[in-house]
């Protein structure tokens, strides 16, 4: 099961995935430390400490090949277990914030998660570009073809 | 990184913009080449290409009375780049959460 991504707008980007387990679980995952700290990390052992009520503010440290990869943010909407905002911050390149709404849906007992990421502006989104995320390999028309496939 | 970025994810959002990128992908067109491939008005495709142009994706040029378009394979780059880095950390973290997943599953059952 992939992850379909859109971009609805010039600020956005929409994912989603579905997985095969009730509502409430996927939803516990999103937002309780010791389920998120098995696999937020992908596999990288991970520091976790949320406070989820709104108000509420997050923190998790990445652990991966020697480095640390701290990510913040503030609970900022919580209707359980349907769905949840939060602002999201990579720490080296604070204050570019973005606001990620989680929305959980159930049918026949798959989930389907659907994460809107929303950019305050360019200078954020170029931030996220540049902010330590591994930078593609060379890319050539092939990868457009298959990013135009990707949003069509 | 190019600094004309605003509104690319708009231009690209149209389905006949991305098949008119996809086109130039191949190779450079002239406008009425474009507009002979599509079935809409020429002055349709010439609006496309206005947003293509503004937004950076395609850049037109004059040469011998015909207009040529071409792809700005920087531009897109810099756009698919940003989709892909943040479709793969979360291709990776969601991936991690199915497994999780599976092990919560399997450890009800026993």
């Amino acid at each position: 099961m992939s992850i379909a991504v859109e971009t609805p707008t010039d600020k956005t980007l929409v994912m989603s995935r579905s997985f095969a387990a009730p509502r409430d679980v996927v939803f516990a995952c999103h937002t309780q430390p010791e389920h998120i700290r098995h696999w937020w990390g992908r596999g990288n052992p991970l520091d976790v400490e949320i406070d989820f009520r709104v108000g509420g503010k997050w923190r998790f440290v990445e652990h991966a090949d020697g480095n640390e990869h701290a990510f913040r943010g503030e609970i900022k909407a919580i209707d359980a277990p349907n769905s949840f905002t939060w602002t999201f911050e990579y720490e080296p390149m604070a204050g570019h914030i973005l606001t990620e709404q989680y929305v959980f849906t159930e049918e026949n007992g798959r989930t389907t998660v659907t994460a809107s990421a929303t950019f305050d502006s360019q200078a954020d989104r170029d931030g996220m570009l540049e902010s330590g995320m591994e930078a593609g390999a060379e890319q050539s028309y092939a990868a457009l073809d298959a990013y135009l496939l990707k949003i069509s | 990184m190019p600094d004309q970025i605003d509104g690319v994810f708009s231009a690209l959002a149209d389905p006949t913009r991305r098949a008119i990128l996809a086109r130039l992908a191949t190779g450079d067109a002239t406008s009425g080449e474009l507009a002979g491939a599509f079935p809409i008005s020429a002055q349709a495709v010439s609006k496309h290409l206005n947003v293509l142009e503004a937004a950076g994706l395609i850049v037109r040029t004059r040469e011998a009375q015909r207009r040529w378009c071409r792809i700005v394979p920087a531009q897109v780059r810099t756009v698919a780049d940003w989709a892909s880095q943040y479709e793969r950390l979360w291709t990776e973290r969601y991936d991690a959460l199915d497994t999780y997943l599976g092990q919560l599953a399997s450890e009800e059952e026993s």
